[in-house]
């Protein structure tokens, strides 16, 4: 699984984005925020503002109730502000 | 209404800048009656943080991006009466007075084509994957989105 960050997700994170393979228990998104919550601190200081924190499955917005596999590109970014 | 209308549409990310005039133009054909078109431009000033801005630099996800905008566009002329729409889209480093961002909708009418273009550009604001960063020389922050941009898009929902 392609996991990708933008903004300043990406810098608290230090990466834009990494491999992982999904381990048999992480079947949904709150689940995969749990495990990498456990990686280090860094993943814990982004996912405790997850009220700030938009998601992405294979580039639509999801919840975090939302089903995914190894084959999945997800992406966790801030709020959008274009325009 | 015919769920399988289709019009001429133009959507670009792009470092570049935009000529205005010319997509205008584009926008032009035979059935056009109306065109309206927003160019947003970066303001030299954030009066939010009351603080000098020196420079922009946006990124975005690409596909994610352009399938929103796809998405939003598909939405607008599903609803409306238009012939045609762009979206031109800048990412990279910016200066105040650049422009950012260009939506042009043609139409028949006029009033379609008014609330098209607004309807694009305030669906944009919340659902497009585009983030700023603005610098001066003290400091680089991240915006902070702006709720008035949700609410924007309420009067949309009926």
């Amino acid at each position: 699984m392609i996991i990708k960050y933008f903004s300043w997700i990406k810098e608290h994170i230090g990466k834009s984005e990494e491999l992982i393979e999904l381990p048999d228990n992480v079947k949904n998104i709150s689940e995969l925020i749990n495990y990498l919550n456990n990686l280090n601190d860094n993943y814990k200081k982004v996912f405790v503002k997850k009220d700030l924190i938009k998601i992405a499955v294979n580039k639509t917005y999801c919840s975090v109730e939302t089903k995914i596999s190894n084959n999945d590109e997800i992406a966790f970014f801030p709020p959008v502000t274009g325009g | 209404m015919d769920q399988k209308k289709t019009i001429p549409v133009k959507i670009k990310i792009q470092n570049d800048d935009f000529d205005v005039s010319k997509e205008t133009k584009i926008l032009q054909e035979n059935q056009t009656g109306a065109i309206v078109s927003f160019v947003g431009v970066v303001r030299g000033f954030d009066e939010k943080i009351n603080s000098v801005i020196e420079s922009m630099t946006l990124e975005h996800y690409p596909g994610m991006t352009e399938l929103e905008i796809k998405k939003i566009v598909k939405q607008s002329y599903e609803r409306w009466d238009i012939t045609g729409a762009t979206v031109i889209h800048r990412i990279g480093k910016l200066l105040p007075t650049d422009q950012i961002v260009f939506v042009g909708v043609s139409s028949r009418h006029r009033q379609n084509a008014f609330d098209s273009c607004n309807f694009i550009m305030d669906w944009l604001k919340t659902k497009a994957p585009f983030w700023k960063v603005e610098e001066n020389e003290h400091q680089k922050k991240w915006v902070d989105y702006n709720l008035s941009d949700d609410e924007a898009t309420k009067k949309w929902s009926i």
